[in-house]
This record gives C-alpha cells, structure tokens and sequence, in this order.
C-alpha cells in the first residue's frame, strides 16, 4: 500500500534577531507554534504528535529540552520526539515528521525547531575545548573555508563570486520580514570591501548568529482537505550521510548531498532539476556554498555552479531564484535553519511568501546539510498533490 | 494492510563502570559488527540507520558524528539520530519501515556514563528556571517518588530492598549485566533510596537490526514482530504529576494494544527499584508476569542505550523461545517523565 | 605492554543568561520583593510555582494571585551528603512544598535537624535569602514552621519596580576525557615527535589522526603507520579573526596537509612564511618545540610545489 501523502498546512516563524530578551526558550517555540497553528486554524487539540529538533544542547545548557518544553507545546499526553542530526537537523525534523504521516501512525503532527543562542554564543557552542587535540581554530567559518578555496581552484570561479551570493541574500531578506539580518543601506561594494575573517570568506558573506523558531503543521489528505489555505504538498523527500572525514572524501561535492538530491528527484519524477523546479532554499552559511550547491544538487554542472550565480540566475526574479528568503546568511539560529529552508520551499509553492514570492512557483527544493558536510537532509514540495 | 516490522537481531555490550580505554566509536563498533553478523547484513545491505545518544553525557558536542565511524557510512547511507535513548531511535527507525522506504533498519544507541557526574549531569534535563539552578540530582528526584510512593502505602523499604536483590540476582545469569548476584542493599544515598536501590554507573552500547514482513523471516528464524509501539509524554513539573502513578505508561501501553492479551515478560526501564513499582502498577503487572529477567537497569545503566537493551533483550527472550509475548518499556526524563511501550509477539512454535 | 590510559579533565562551563517570560519575570521579581506569586488556569486551579503555560491544556497563563509563604510538605527526601551547587552545604531534605492556596507543589529545600523532624504533610516556611535578585534561590530554603493553613490567594497584577527579565545560570560540569586507544596511540607516538596513523585492513588506507575506526569501512584500525615528516599543503584558509580561547596571533594560516603516506589530510598551522605566499601545494615539515605536544606549526621544506594531480583527490 503506498504511504500516506503529507500535506504542509500551517507554517510559522518567530522574527529572528540576534537576542531574543523578551521570552523564555519555551516562549520562543511556543510563538511559532502558535503561528503554525493559526495558519492552519488549528489547535493544539488537533495535533497527534510533536516532532522537535535543534542542535546540541550545550548552545542554550539545556539538556533534553523536550522534557521541558512538553508543556508549552501542548503535548502533554502525546508522542514527542526530539531530533538531531547537527546542522541539517531542522530538515531531518521535518522528514520524520512526514514518516509520522506517511505511515499513517499520526495524522496530524506539529513539527518545530528552535535555537535560542544568546542563552550562550554560538562561537562558544562550536569551539567546546577537546582535551588533547590543538586548538586551532574558534567557530565554523574556519573549518568551511578551505573547502571553499578548493572550489575556487577547481572551478577556475571568479573571486568575486561569493559577494555576489551574500549581496543578493541580503537583499532578499528586505522582503522577508521574518529575516534577521535587514541591511537597508547594502551595496555590493560595502559586501567587497567588508574585512576577510577566514581568507576566503569575508564578514559580509557568513552567517549571523540568531534566536529563532519555525513550525509546521503537516497533516494527511483528509487533514489537507480542510485547510483554509492551499496546502504544500510533499513530493520527495531524503536524507543521507557520510562520515566527517574520510579518505578521498570530497568536501566540495560531498556524495551524501548529490545521493540525497538525486534520491528526492526520482520520487518527485524529476527528470532536469535546472529546468523541473522552479526555486530552491538551500543552506547557504557561507556565500560560496551557493555555486557549491547548486553543482552537488544537479542544477548545473561541475565547475559551472558559479556561472548561474554570476549571471544573475538565481536572483529573486532569475529564472531559477535561490533563498528568495534570505537564506542562512541572512538569518541562522543553528538548530531552525535546515526547517527554514524547508518551510520557506513550502511558502512558496502555497502562495504565501509575500514580497519574497516567487511567480508561478509551483515545485520547489528544501535543502539543509550539517556536520563536517556530511548530513543531507531535502524535501520538494509542490503546489499540487503528488501523482505517484 | 500495515507491514509487520521485527526485531530479527541485538547485541550489547558488556556493560561496565568505565570503559576508558575506548573511545565511544572503539565502544560501539563491536556492538554493531555482532548484530550485522547475527543476520549476515552488511552495512550496505541497511536500509535505514538511527542511533540515539546525548552530548551531555560525556561533555562532547556532536559526539554522535564520530559514532558513525563505526558504521561505515560509505557509500553514504539514509540515516538520523535522535537525542534520547535508542528506544526512541528503534521508534523513529519503525516509522521509517512502515513507510515502505525501507524493509532494514540498523539502530544503535551508546552512552559513557563514567566521564561526568551522572547525578550532575542530568540536573540539565530540568526547567532552567525554577529547578536547574538548585541541582537537585537524579537520586534526589527519584528518593521524592519514592518517598511519596511509601506515604501511599505502595511499598515500603524491604519491598524496594527485595526489587533489587531479585533483579540483581536474575542478572547473574546475564553476562552482560555489571551488577550481578547478591549486592549489598548498602547505606541511604538519598533517603529513603539506599545504594541498592540505585542503578550502577554504566557505560555501555546495544544495537537492533529491525526488519519487515518476509525480510524478517528470512534474517531471524523467530522474528520477535512488534505487534505495537507507542510513546507519551507528561507534564514536566514534578510539582504538578502525580508521582506514585506513570499515566504516560499507561497510556503508551493501552495504544501499544499491551493491554489486549497478558505478557509473559516484561522488561521495564526502572533505573529505581521505586520506580519498577510505579511500573508494575501502570502496566497492571501481576506476579505471573517475568519482569526484568535481565536484570534491568538495576542491573547495567548504560544511559541512552538502557531502553533499548530493555526491548533487545525482551526481543532475545522471544528469538530463544523463552518467551512468546513480551512487553519492553523506556523511560526519558526526571521520574519517569516520559515512557515508551513496546509489545512484542513470536508466531506461535509449530512441533518440529 | 599495557599503555597508561590518558585522562584530562574537561570542563564545560558558562554564565547562561536566560531571558524570562512574562509570568516568570512576575515570579521571580516577586520573589526578590518576599512575595510568592502562583497563576490561575480557566478551571481555576492555582499553581505555583507559576507556569507560563497549562500542562493541561497547553493555554498560555497569565492571571496572577499571591500565595502565602507557608505551606505543607508532599513529598520530601533526605540528602545527607549536599552535593556542589545545592541549596544548603548542610545536611537537608528535599521537598516538593504546596504552599497554602496552590494546588502544586513547588521544589526546594528544607532546612531541618535530621531526616526524623521531616514528615509529609508538615507545615513549612519560605526562608528568604539575606540577599536576593530575582532568582529560585531568592528562597534560601524552606523551614519547619508550625501554622494555620492560610487558603486565600490574592489577585495580584505581577508588576513591581525594576522587573527582572532575566537570570543568569551559572552552570558547570566536570567530565574526565580519555581520548580512547587509538588516539592515545598517536598522542604517544607525538610526544616522540614521530606522527603515525593506523591502517584499515579492509580499503588499505592510512587515517591521520586514527579514530580507531575506518570510517568508510566500519571497521577497526590498528595497524600502525608512520607518515611525514614532510606533507602537501592542499587547501587553507587565512584565519583573521582571533578567538579568546586560542592562543595563536591573527593573521595565521590554517591548513590542510596530506603528509606523505597518509590518505586523508589533517589540519595544522602553516608557519614561517609570509601567510600571504602560502598556497596550495606547498611542501612542508612539522616543527616541534621543546615538550610541546603536537607540531607546533608546519613550515615550508624548500622543495619544488606539489603538481595539483598529485593531491587534487584530497579537496
């Protein structure tokens, strides 16, 4: 018997901003939640099941946060699950959330992750002291620019590739009023000319450290019947991963992501990504990680990547726009950006992304990855229900 | 009509008070070599992979990243990990078959107890607010719910001091179990809980290979098929539970259909001897019921992993024909927060 | 030959600062003013301590009443032996405290002669703390304290002057690590300046550091191989930002480095060149310093670049 389809019916996100003063960790869930809900118009007596995830717990020295968060979600007396899968892991929440439906275990399921990083810093979070081994290096941009390097290198792309990404998230985050980062005065030269903090990556072109939650509300076909709004209907979804580190591993075009694409693309039918999907929100922390991704997920060939971004292909009104949201470079609480992503695909196709809507959107790519590049986890949602 | 999913393999450590020697992947990967040997899989052959574990434990963020060394991820695999016990890990993996994405899962789940101060620790796990910032450790939680149990009238110190000699006792034949045979019931730890009452500091890991329908059958000779699986949550304040009761087990139970026909066996996850009561008492456990012959969590507490040894072992009992309908339990959070409930079933034994 | 098992303390510690709700900001500034606050659901039961949300039905809360500070214990057990961080340095006993007027029971401390002055059901106080901010610990503890049960919580509209919106949860753990065998293999191996990996009897290839797993192959590692001295810078990065627990002057350069004979690059620090003439394919050595327990940094060996063929499978 073929699995259940999953409908997105409700989606919300709390106003992401670098410190969140005003509410406590489950205040910050709960807000998002709420809005999941009330784009559904739903409640909480409707939902079957939760599904939460975030990254690790040291960020907000909360262990097990589920334990503590079961009262604001309303799930006292339901199933919980709490996911982690390091930084893909707002995506992986939201597919074993779907697997909850597709099963057809729970009809109705809220899902939602969360990162409340000023209860730390992220720079701290990343750079936890590991006894015995050299401390070389604080933070994530390190780790990821070399691999950025080796994509120039091989890819012959122009240096000035990565400002172009970081100029256009930025400016598409102006229309998501959601987003954290809002830089009225923003000029590619000021995105050129902003310091490198890990040679090849410039201070514009990384990713803010932010508090934030987002939530959906995913439900079955009969669920998806009564929605108010038009649904976002799963078509494909996937998740794969490789170790870390690993002998002839390539960091650039990692296996697990190109696997995980290529796994989403035949349940969904696609046949030519580039030419079958219409928009992508991709995790992009990095500027470069955009030509980067769209070579690992198909969308151009290998070493040609940059040649969509430097045409201007994948502005907000190209013909394949990428983070129309504003992407993780303009928004990143750590454990929410993979579940941004994926809701952000799914405003899309509903109709419903307002000034950052993509005309016609009607088949769009969800993408996170985390760790050492080495988890994937996609969705393609589409404004119509699946065929197979 | 749903597929039946079976636990078709488990391995587990040799749980032990420290394993500094090993890293966690050096821990683990005999662990999953044995239940990929048991049914001859590779980890090609694996259609899904999920693990449980926690960072706070041994005070490594990400630390499940390089316990995926042990699996050989290569080609890369469909994989996730969630931040609880296995037994959570064995749920999502079942949700996973059931989809029909998969007719194998590999599921692990690990835990080095001996680097922290469990008891420290896992004052973590409490509302930051109101609770956290007094550090009222695991033992003095559970001594609360015993406390309160003994006001009620549901046990008393010799009935407690009786849970752990029996599972102590059931353990000596249980060569992965740390305490085994008699152990002395010891001075208070927090009143009225003595040593006895506590569970050993473990570290340790367990893995199950999950398979679906005719898959089942050809991996495992006497598949133990979960007939149901289901999981709940309560309210987080002890202040606002009722302690000496697990509604969340109950309730777990009823929609794992436990309550349909009797077990024979049941393998709780009471860390507490207090808590096997509060257990029984949920899931209606009479004294025909086995209960613990692995000696449970009193007997090895590898934290993270102990749930799910609790429904392998159930499973193990079922594969060697010692049991044909069994009940496995987990539990997550400060005195039994939040509960799972598995039952599992062996198709009746056919005169050879 | 046994080898010493390495151990190092590990301590994870931080100042998390937690902003606060609404209603935990009433409670908790309430408490620095000595004033217990509880919140009333729809079906009218009175909690404390306040929730923001129902655990029945998931409503946000926000009627506030005042409790009195004295209440009956419901459960409570004895902790002879206080453990860092707890309430009291003396011997005392856990409770859970209704106060008089709510209908759940509040956690903390009783600050009693033995375990045999404790019994469920006694009448205690709140103890307030000499000093207070806005904190649980406001409460220094509980006390027996023999009185009428006072049942008549009172509205209260949770305002005060200078509202505390948040706490600082200064919170610390200590773990001991041990690096497991094969790393210990290597640290050993560095303290003789030598640096050896471990082979997978499976793929034949050589990991730097070992992790004593194989991570394609999923199995154990142990044969030992020595790699270097000398490596191929295959890509780095200039790191410009300098982080407060690192020890290294910015700019440096970080990179990756496929020591001869080794089949994965490791990371290290390339030092005595200019940072802005490193590049890939450079050749370089590992320079020890006196007791150190890693190379310090890698300098340049003066030979011709690595061809790009040899080492572009490493990016």
């Amino acid at each position: 018997m073929p699995s259940e389809p999953v409908a997105v019916v409700g989606i919300g996100q709390t106003r992401h901003v670098a410190a969140r003063r005003d509410v406590s960790m489950a205040g910050l869930v709960r807000e998002a939640a709420q809005r999941a809900l009330a784009d559904a118009e739903l409640t909480w007596a409707d939902i079957d099941a939760v599904v939460i995830g975030k990254a690790p717990d040291f960020f907000e020295g909360v262990m097990m946060p589920e334990l503590y968060l079961a009262d604001a979600l309303g799930a006292v007396g339901k199933p919980m699950l709490r996911v982690h899968t390091a930084g893909s892991v707002g995506g992986s929440t939201a597919l074993v959330a779907t697997n909850l439906v597709r099963s057809r275990v729970h009809a109705t399921v809220l899902t939602l992750a969360y990162e409340k990083q000023s209860e730390s810093n992220a720079m701290w979070g990343l750079s936890l002291p590991i006894p015995f081994q050299q401390p070389l290096l604080a933070g994530a941009g390190g780790f990821f620019a070399p691999h950025v390097r080796a994509y120039m290198r091989r890819s012959g792309a122009p240096d000035t590739v990565g400002s172009l990404v970081a100029y256009k998230d930025r400016r598409n985050a102006l229309k998501n009023p959601y987003a954290h980062l809002h830089e009225h005065d923003i000029t590619l030269e000021k995105v050129q000319a902003s310091p490198m903090l890990w040679d090849p990556i410039r201070y514009s072109e990384t990713c803010p450290s932010s508090d934030g939650a987002v939530a959906m509300v995913l439900t079955d076909r009969a669920g998806a019947a009564r929605s108010p709004r038009p649904p976002a209907w799963l078509h494909g979804g996937a998740m794969r991963s490789e170790p870390t580190l690993f002998a002839g591993k390539d960091a650039v075009s990692p296996k697990a992501g190109s696997d995980c694409a290529a796994d989403v693309y035949r349940q969904a039918g696609i046949a030519d990504p580039r030419r079958d999907i219409d928009a992508v929100e991709m995790y992009v922390p990095f500027s470069w990680y955009e030509p980067m991704w769209l070579e690992n997920l198909g969308f151009a060939a290998e070493g040609e990547g940059w040649k969509l971004t430097e045409s201007g292909v994948t502005e907000l009104d190209g013909d394949l726009p990428v983070n129309m949201s504003g992407g993780v470079l303009s928004t990143n609480p750590i454990g929410a950006s993979g579940m941004i992503r994926f809701a952000e695909a799914a405003l899309q196709v509903r109709g419903l992304a307002g000034e950052h809507q993509v005309d016609g959107a009607r088949r769009v790519l969800g993408h996170a990855y985390g760790g050492g590049s080495q988890f994937f986890s996609m969705w393609l949602v589409g404004s119509e229900p699946p065929t197979s | 009509m749903t597929r039946e999913i079976a636990v078709v393999a488990f391995a587990q450590t040799e749980h032990r008070r420290t394993s500094d020697e090993l890293s966690e992947v050096e821990m683990l990967m005999p662990v999953l070599h044995e239940v990929l040997d048991q049914t001859g899989l590779k980890t090609s052959d694996i259609g899904f992979t999920c693990s449980g574990s926690s960072d706070y434990l041994a005070g490594r963020a990400f630390s499940f990243t390089l316990a995926l060394d042990g699996v050989g991820a290569w080609p890369p695999i469909s994989e996730s990990h969630v931040e609880m016990d296995g037994a959570w890990a064995l749920y999502e993996a079942w949700t996973k078959l059931l989809t029909g994405d998969a007719d194998t899962a590999l599921v692990y789940a690990y835990g080095k107890s001996s680097p922290g101060s469990v008891r420290d620790v896992l004052t973590r796990q409490l509302d930051p607010y109101y609770v956290a910032p007094l550090w009222p450790d695991s033992v003095a939680l559970a001594a609360l719910q015993a406390q309160a149990l003994i006001d009620a009238g549901d046990t008393d110190e010799p009935a407690l001091a009786a849970v752990a000699a029996r599972s102590r006792d059931a353990a000596s034949a249980n060569s992965h179990a740390q305490l085994r045979g008699s152990v002395p019931q010891g001075e208070y730890v927090v009143h009225p809980l003595r040593t006895g009452d506590c569970p050993p500091i473990s570290d340790g890991a367990a893995a199950v290979v999950l398979a679906a329908g005719d898959r089942a059958r050809e991996l495992c000779e006497r598949p133990a098929w979960i007939r149901g699986i289901d999981h709940r949550i309560e309210a987080h304040s002890l202040g606002v539970r009722e302690l000496t009761d697990s509604p969340s087990t109950r309730l777990a139970a009823e929609k794992a259909g436990a309550f349909e026909r009797p077990v024979d066996t049941a393998e709780l996850h009471a860390p507490f001897t207090s808590q096997e009561v509060v257990l029984r008492k949920a899931l209606r456990l009479g004294d025909e019921v086995r209960v613990n012959p692995s000696g449970g969590a009193l007997a090895a507490n590898p934290i993270m992993a102990a749930g799910l040894v609790r429904i392998g072992e159930a499973a193990a009992r079922i594969h060697r024909g010692e049991s044909d309908r069994a009940l496995a339990h987990a539990t997550s959070g400060p005195c039994l927060q939040q509960n799972l409930v598995a039952v599992l079933e062996g198709e009746p034994r056919h005169a050879q | 030959m046994t080898t010493e098992i390495l151990k190092a303390p590990l301590v994870v510690e931080f100042p998390f600062t937690r902003s606060l709700g609404p209603v935990q900001s009433a409670f908790l500034t309430g408490l620095r003013e000595k004033v217990v606050l509880g919140v009333r659901t729809t079906d009218g039961r009175t909690l404390v301590p306040p929730v923001e949300y129902d655990p029945v039905t998931a409503d946000e809360l926000r009627d506030l009443v005042e409790v009195a500070p004295t209440g009956t214990v419901t459960t409570w057990a004895w902790n002879h032996a206080p453990r860092r961080g707890q309430p009291l340095d003396t011997p005392f006993a856990w409770v859970l405290v209704r106060l008089d007027g709510a209908d759940t029971a509040l956690l903390h401390a009783l600050d009693a002669p033995g375990p045999d002055a404790v019994h469920t059901g006694m009448r205690v106080r709140v103890r307030w703390a000499a000093e207070r901010s806005g904190a649980i610990t406001d409460i220094a503890c509980f006390e027996p304290y023999d009185s009428e049960v006072e049942a008549q919580p009172t509205d209260h509209d949770g305002q005060f002057e200078d509202m505390v919106t948040g706490i600082v949860a200064q919170a610390r753990l200590d773990y001991t690590y041990s690096p497991g065998r094969a790393q210990t293999a290597y640290i050993n191996a560095l303290a003789d300046r030598r640096i050896v990996g471990e082979r997978c009897p499976s793929c034949r290839k050589v990991y730097v550091p070992p992790r004593g797993a194989c991570p394609t192959c999923g199995v154990g590692t142990a044969e030992q191989v020595e790699v270097g001295p000398g490596g191929t810078v295959t890509t780095y990065c200039i790191v410009n930002i300098k982080a407060r627990n690192l020890d290294i002057e910015v700019p440096y350069v970080y990179a990756h480095i496929a020591l001869d004979g080794a089949d994965l690059a490791l990371h290290g620090r390339i030092g005595g060149i200019p940072y802005d003439q490193v590049r890939m394919g450079l050749r370089v050595e590992p320079v020890w310093t006196e007791g150190g327990r890693y190379p310090d940094h890698y300098r340049p060996t003066g030979e011709p670049d690595a061809d790009y063929e040899t080492y572009k499978e490493s990016l």
